[in-house]
Formats: C-alpha cells, structure tokens, sequence
C-alpha cells in the first residue's frame, strides 16, 4: 500500500480520536441497553396515590438511603376551603410509615409523592463546580460519587429539594430514578412497590410507552413550571395549591 | 540578524512558557480521568458505575417465573396489579437463589391495615375500613385471600387460591 505523506496527515487524527474512545472503553455494562433510544421520566398519578409509604420504604432498601434522609418522599395536603395559597403540608419521616389518619372531612385532601424531577436543564447539575453532577445521555440526573466534593451547592440550587448531602460519605446524594434498574429493564423500586399504580416509569423515547396517550388525553402539569426547568416527573390531578 | 541578537532574553522567556505549557498538559492528562468529556462535563465511566450497582427488588416478572400459581390467582383478583414485591418486601437475594432466603409471611393485621386503614385523606374510591371495628381484631386472611381479596371469593376459595402459602 502507498500511503503518501497527504494520507498520512489524514489519517493520523482519525487515529488519535479513535485511540481516545478505544482507551475510554465502553461506559455501560448492560449489554443490551442503548443510551441513546431512551428519554426517562414519570408519571405521578396524584388520584391514585393512598399515602401507603410503600416507596419511601422501597426506595430506602433499593438504595441503602440513610434515615433521616429521603431520595423520595410522600407529603400529605389538606386545603380548607377556598385557601389555595395556604395548604396544610405534612410529611412524617417522609411518609415513610404512613400518615396519621385524618377525621376532619372538611378540607380537600390529598397526597403528593415527590422525587427528583430528573430536569431536562436542570439548576443543580449547572452549579457543579468539578463536574461531578451530570445529565445522562437517557435523561437521568446522575452523582459521581467518586468525584464529588461535597460542596452542596447542588443541594441549594435543585428548587425541589430533591438532593442531600449523604451523613457519612460527605457528598451529594439524591434519586437516580433507579438507573441500576431500568438499564436492566426493570422499572424502579418505588414503582414496583407502589400498590396502585400512582407512580410509573416512562420512557418518552419509546413510541409504545402508554405515557403519549396518557399526556394526550389528561391535564399533567410538571412542579414549579416557571423555573423552566425541564422537569421530567409529570403530574396528574395536581391541585393549584401543590407547591 | 543584529536586531535579534539582544532579544536573546525573550526567546529564553517563551522557552519557558512552551515548557511550562507543555508540564501543565502532562499533568493534565494525568488528573482528569479517561472518560471525562465523552458525553459532557463529567466522567462517562460513572454511568456504568452506576448502573453496575446490585438490585434488590427482583421486579414481578422474575417472582412469576416460578411462582406461576399465584400470579393465576392474583389476575382475577382486585390485587392483580399490586405487585409481589409491595407486600413480600425486597426479595432479589430469593430469587436468585431460592434456597438461601425464605421470605417471612407478612403479618396481614399490619400489612393491610397500611393501605386500607380508613381515613379521610384517601381517595373516596378507594376501599377502606376501621380494623378494629371491621374485623374485631382478626387476621384478615381469616376471611379475605391477600391474593385475590373479594369477600365473595370466601375463606374456602382463599385457601384454595394459595392465600395460606
């Protein structure tokens, strides 16, 4: 073969970049899980959800979440009346063992499982300092723990409160929406304990995921839509007075 | 040539700067890990990180494999989308090894009353009772099968149906 020095020139970049990548290697595991043909995001089914604490307890065994602390968690709602802007909000350890049992009739109740949102631009990942914070090509707001340093600004930017900072590791920690799982086509711990069905995983990607005819036919709302955020976790029946 | 013969200094000065430069990107290639900026500003090994961490609920479908004859059950019922998982707990170590770990029955008393606790703060169309004063202190698979729990179905059909395994 004659390789002229113009071939060269060519060739030797293509060769640098393709040494880059066959020294990164491949960063997934799951053999049959392709990044790129996913989008993640779920569904909250306010109407649905019993305030069980199923996937509090759930998401604590799935994850190793340290009391205390919560990567999901349920809060409870009581609107008297006409008092939109004033909701009565509780959430006893998260609801992780239920709620006490509400007499008062009068009121609207409700309960609202809260997780991260998965932001499409999401604020915590822009604050990272050193990168260790990261939205994964499938759309899952990711910690790279052997990065972080704890600095929490990420905990302060998320307006959902969705990140804390782990007790005894000294660094951020939040949901992954289970990504241990889904990348092995399972759905996350939260939705397999959910006995209802309020909570489910969807993969706006997938053409025959039921959440496009589920978003055409309901009125879903996503929290705090003026942030712009990009949030990922939809909600049917959210009350005006949801925070 | 004359002009450059007393800019000798500077040469020298940006012979230091190129080693300089040259120091900062070894050291740099050193430091920032391989896969930092494959996909963006963070490290793309963590994703498989991540994703290699161990599972612990087994998910219904792996539980159904064997557990064929309950799942039947469950699909009449009015539990047929609840999940193996949400009462029995995280059960991945039993399925991937049987033998290992024999899930514990749960206790129906706390078990149910965690959802069907009557309370005004649950959906109205959801079925909910007073536990003591519905079943006077009664285990509720004296009547009701946990795996298809229509009182029609009657204690005999529970048992039948698997509601004692």
């Amino acid at each position: 073969m004659n390789i002229t020095r113009r071939h060269l020139l060519i060739l030797l970049p293509a060769a640098a970049v393709a040494w880059k990548y066959v020294e990164a290697g491949t960063p997934e595991d799951a053999p049959n899980y392709r990044m790129s043909e996913h989008w993640w995001s779920m569904l909250i089914d306010i109407p649905k959800c019993i305030g069980c604490g199923n996937c509090v307890r759930a998401c604590q065994t799935e994850n190793d979440v340290p009391d205390g602390f919560f990567r999901t968690w349920v809060e409870r709602y009581r609107v008297s009346d006409w008092h939109m802007t004033t909701p009565e909000v509780i959430s006893p350890d998260g609801g992780k063992e239920g709620f006490p049992v509400a007499k008062e009739e009068a009121g609207k109740y409700f309960f609202v499982p809260k997780l991260c949102n998965h932001c499409a631009d999401s604020p915590c990942t822009q604050v990272c300092p050193v990168g260790a914070t990261f939205i994964s090509p499938d759309g899952v707001v990711l910690v790279d723990q052997t990065y972080c340093l704890g600095c929490a600004y990420c905990v302060q930017a998320c307006p959902y409160g969705c990140r804390y900072l782990h007790p005894t590791k000294r660094v951020a920690d939040k949901c992954t929406l289970c990504y241990h799982r889904i990348t092995k086509g399972l759905t996350t711990a939260c939705c397999e304990a959910c006995p209802t069905g309020a909570r489910k995983l969807a993969d706006l990607k997938n053409p025959n995921d039921p959440i496009h005819e589920f978003l055409k036919t309901h009125a879903v709302q996503v929290l705090k839509p003026q942030m712009a955020t990009g949030a990922k976790v939809f909600y049917n029946g959210l009350d005006g007075s949801m925070r | 040539m004359s002009g450059l013969k007393d800019a000798g200094h500077l040469f020298r000065f940006a012979g230091l700067f190129v080693i300089a430069f040259l120091i900062f990107l070894l050291v740099r290639g050193y430091i920032v890990p391989k896969t930092f900026g494959q996909y963006g500003h963070y490290r793309a090994a963590a994703i498989g990180e991540i994703a290699a961490r161990p599972v612990k609920f087994a998910g219904h479908e792996t539980c159904e494999t064997c557990h064929s004859d309950i799942a039947g059950a469950k699909t009449k019922g009015k539990h047929a989308q609840v999940n193996c998982e949400a009462c029995h707990g995280a059960l991945a170590v039993h399925a991937a090894d049987p033998t290992s770990l024999t899930p514990v029955k749960p206790d129906t008393a706390i078990l149910c009353a965690r959802c069907h606790t009557a309370s005004a703060a649950k959906p109205k169309t959801f079925p909910q009772v007073d536990p003591a004063d519905h079943s006077g202190g009664a285990p509720c698979q004296t009547c009701h099968n946990p795996h298809n729990p229509a009182f029609e179905a009657g204690p005999a059909a529970a048992a039948a149906a698997g509601g004692g395994k």
